[in-house]
């Protein structure tokens, strides 16, 4: 007599201690083996895209900020750049304002990869792993908080430069803490890469061909790890990224072990290109010479006649942009991170359009984890590195 | 003239009451070791992991673990109204109870003596010396599975039922690689009394005069049997890095989701008596029990507490191993290298 087997669906969230947030995956199990995978998405939908019709340009740099929450930098300067791309100002940024940038986008990748190595670690059983990195991402947290005040949600850069100019004797915080990262990034490698059971729990797991990839429109550390040579920082830079030495670690094993070394290397790179920019970062103004769109200094505002109606110009209705349209893409830490906007002449973007890595990225999750275990299902979330905060927007 | 040495059984009412004596004892102080283990683990991961660990209750943290229990007492016992309640209630006491029954027949000292009455008696440190103690031990091991597996299916929940499944089928496979590992130590002793193993233990290594300052502890001539007891025993208890039933980032808390306040706190004090009763065992088989340089029982625990601190070590050094990976550990690595020990320990008894 045959046995009589049917398939189980459970429900993986939205509470669940690692989809990483409010992710919820439809998982119909033979015994431990996924035989399907549906991702559910939008629990975290706050309306981004729609709120920022009704904001003058600048009020929507906070909102870029919970896009993806553990890299809050790296939204600001895809944000800023497609507006000054709009505004056609690209060329009139300081040169300071763009060496800070880079800075804070690497410190900014430093981060979202620690807490990224952190959660993969954790979900694999790795528990030490995990305050490891937090120990270090609590440095990027403390820069963070001295250039803006704000430790996740910075809302620092500004539509023609930032906020602010670093404070006094941050350089060389930062300078040492870039220092620190190889050494840093060796210990984590000393726990996991040699770690047999690290290594069979990772290696050919989650597989994704270099195709299925491009298909799906895989970008970032896991379109590298597939093989494909695709870094938007030197492939289309900006924010003079062409004026930095660095690697792009590409690997070819498809595998959740590769996307491992993959983003291990790009830590090193990162503390690379920190350190470079440090080495170049030479005083000058923090804001671009665009008195209609960059708020005056406090001083002029009130001694300036000029300065004091841009001011109210500015506050009270925004700036105006020319009709048209425009996509800027960074590489942010997780993936190419776009920004498409239709400007219909007035202070307000007609539409702005997301294009978030995780959500590109998510999609390759079923093809992934089908016919593989239960477990390879954690790590596999753990590998694409997922934050449903730009997922749903 | 060397005065009569008595034991208590001679005299009942003296054997009963020294007998409760020592239940009592070593209950009292399992049941404190098992609440310190906690307060223990979670200070020496938090040093290891570069954090504080409990500091705020009492000094230096020391009153948490009664702090813990108090509020798991008071917390309200939920009974999810889909589960079968007597299997619900049954399941925690079914894993609790082996756990503790095993210290009962652990050697912790030598003999202790004492003249009443004029004569002189001798008192076995343990509560009893059982001629099967180790296939006792072993049994009490396969009782634990039924609470895990009872607590997944009462529990109605898909997770706790994956986590029931997951426990069963590693309890039941290392059980396998345990128990022929250990087999080798009564071919060698010749005798499955834990007293009479550790009695063993106490000559010089392999009966050579030379090495007299090397005890015969089972681990110098049985490394490989060591080894597949104690990777073993750890997957049976549970521990990290075989701690699949309940891993927490997979099936939320495995077998012991739906649980709630006292009941919770007793799968914890289980596992965590597990873990004693496992070190314990490996110290009486492996590392000579009592035998060493200080007073008996203080050796004894000093060997417990080294185990201990091994299995939360290991617990902030690995990462999880998969379902399929640990059986295939279980049943194509560790069984077959137990049943080889086996063979060639039996040759080897044979020839000398």
């Amino acid at each position: 007599m045959a046995a009589n087997t049917e398939t189980m669906t459970i429900n993986m969230g939205p509470q669940h201690p690692s989809t990483h947030g409010v992710l919820q995956l439809i998982l119909e199990l033979d015994g431990e083996i996924v035989v399907k995978a549906t991702p559910h998405i939008g629990f975290l939908h706050r309306g981004i895209e729609k709120l920022s019709e009704h904001r003058t340009y600048h009020q929507t740099i906070p909102l870029t900020d919970r896009l993806d929450y553990l890299a809050p930098m790296s939204n600001n300067l895809g944000y800023v750049l497609a507006v000054e791309k709009l505004l056609g100002i690209t060329d009139e940024i300081p040169e300071r304002v763009q060496r800070i940038r880079v800075i804070m986008a690497e410190l900014t990748r430093l981060k979202s990869h620690l807490v990224w190595l952190a959660c993969h670690a954790l979900d694999i059983g790795a528990m030490t792993v995990f305050l490891y990195c937090f120990r270090e991402r609590e440095c990027v947290t403390d820069i963070y908080e001295k250039v803006s005040g704000a430790r996740m949600t910075s809302n620092y850069f500004r539509v023609g430069g930032l906020a602010d100019d670093l404070p006094n004797g941050l350089e060389g915080d930062i300078r040492a803490f870039a220092e620190s990262i190889p050494e840093h990034v060796e210990e984590y490698e000393g726990l996991l890469t040699g770690n047999k059971i690290w290594q069979k729990r990772t290696i050919g797991v989650g597989e994704i061909s270099a195709e299925a990839a491009i298909d799906i429109g895989i970008t970032g550390p896991a379109l590298r790890a597939s093989g494909v040579d695709w870094d938007l920082r030197r492939d289309n830079p900006y924010s003079g990224y062409e004026d930095y030495d660095f690697e792009v670690p590409v690997r070819e094993g498809c595998d959740t072990f590769d996307r491992y070394k993959v983003r291990l290397d790009e830590m090193r790179q990162s503390a690379r290109i920190i350190l470079q920019a440090l080495d170049k970062l030479k005083p000058g103004p923090t804001l671009a010479d665009c008195p209609k769109i960059v708020l005056p200094p406090k001083q002029e505002v009130v001694s300036n006649i000029e300065s004091l109606i841009h001011h109210f110009k500015i506050v009270t209705e925004g700036f105006k942009t020319e009709p048209g349209e425009i996509y800027q893409g960074i590489e942010a830490p997780k993936g190419e991170l776009g920004f498409y906007l239709v400007a219909d002449g007035s202070a307000y973007p007609f539409r702005m359009k997301i294009r978030p890595p995780s959500f590109v990225n998510l999609q390759g999750l079923p093809q992934m984890v089908e016919g593989k275990l239960l477990a390879d299902v954690i790590a596999v979330i753990g590998t694409l590195d997922i934050v449903l905060g730009e997922i749903d927007r | 003239m060397t005065p009569e040495v008595l034991t208590l059984s001679e005299t009942p009412w003296l054997f009963t009451g020294v007998m409760l004596v020592k239940i009592v004892v070593a209950f009292v102080a399992t049941l404190l070791i098992v609440a310190y283990a906690t307060y223990a683990e979670r200070k020496i991961i938090g040093r290891m992991q570069t954090r504080m660990g409990p500091n705020m209750t009492g000094p230096k943290g020391l009153l948490q673990p009664i702090a813990d229990g108090l509020k798991l007492f008071f917390k309200e016992d939920i009974i999810p109204s889909q589960s079968h309640w007597f299997a619900f209630i049954l399941a925690p006491m079914m894993i609790l109870a082996p756990a503790f029954i095993s210290i009962s027949v652990i050697p912790f000292g030598g003999d202790l003596q004492f003249t009443y009455d004029g004569i002189l008696y001798a008192v076995p440190m343990q509560i009893t010396d059982l001629n099967i103690g180790v296939l006792f031990i072993v049994a009490m091991a396969g009782l634990g599975v039924y609470g895990i597996v009872l607590a997944g299916l009462a529990s109605n929940s898909k997770y706790a039922l994956l986590g029931g499944i997951r426990s069963t089928a590693q309890m039941v496979s290392y059980e396998l690689a345990v128990g022929l590992s250990i087999v080798v130590i009564f071919m060698l002793s010749e005798t499955l009394s834990l007293r009479g193993i550790v009695a063993a233990q106490q000559l010089p290594l392999w009966g050579l005069d030379s090495v007299s300052f090397i005890p015969n502890w089972y681990i110098f001539c049985q490394p490989l049997a060591f080894g597949l007891f104690v990777v073993g025993s750890m997957a049976e208890i549970n521990r990290t890095p075989f701690d699949l039933p309940e891993a927490e980032t997979e099936l939320v808390s495995g077998f012991c989701t739906e649980y709630s306040a006292m009941k919770y706190a007793l799968f914890f004090m289980a596992e965590y008596a597990n873990m004693i009763t496992v070190s314990a065992i490996a110290t009486t088989l492996f590392l000579g029990g009592w035998g060493g340089p200080f007073f008996g029982w203080i050796n004894f625990l000093i060997k417990v507490f080294a185990f201990m601190f091994f299995f939360i070590w290991i617990r902030a050094t690995f990462p999880r191993l998969r379902y399929d990976q640990l059986m295939f550990l279980g049943w194509k690595i560790m069984l077959p290298l137990a049943l080889v020990n086996i063979v060639i320990t039996g040759i080897a008894i044979l020839l000398w």
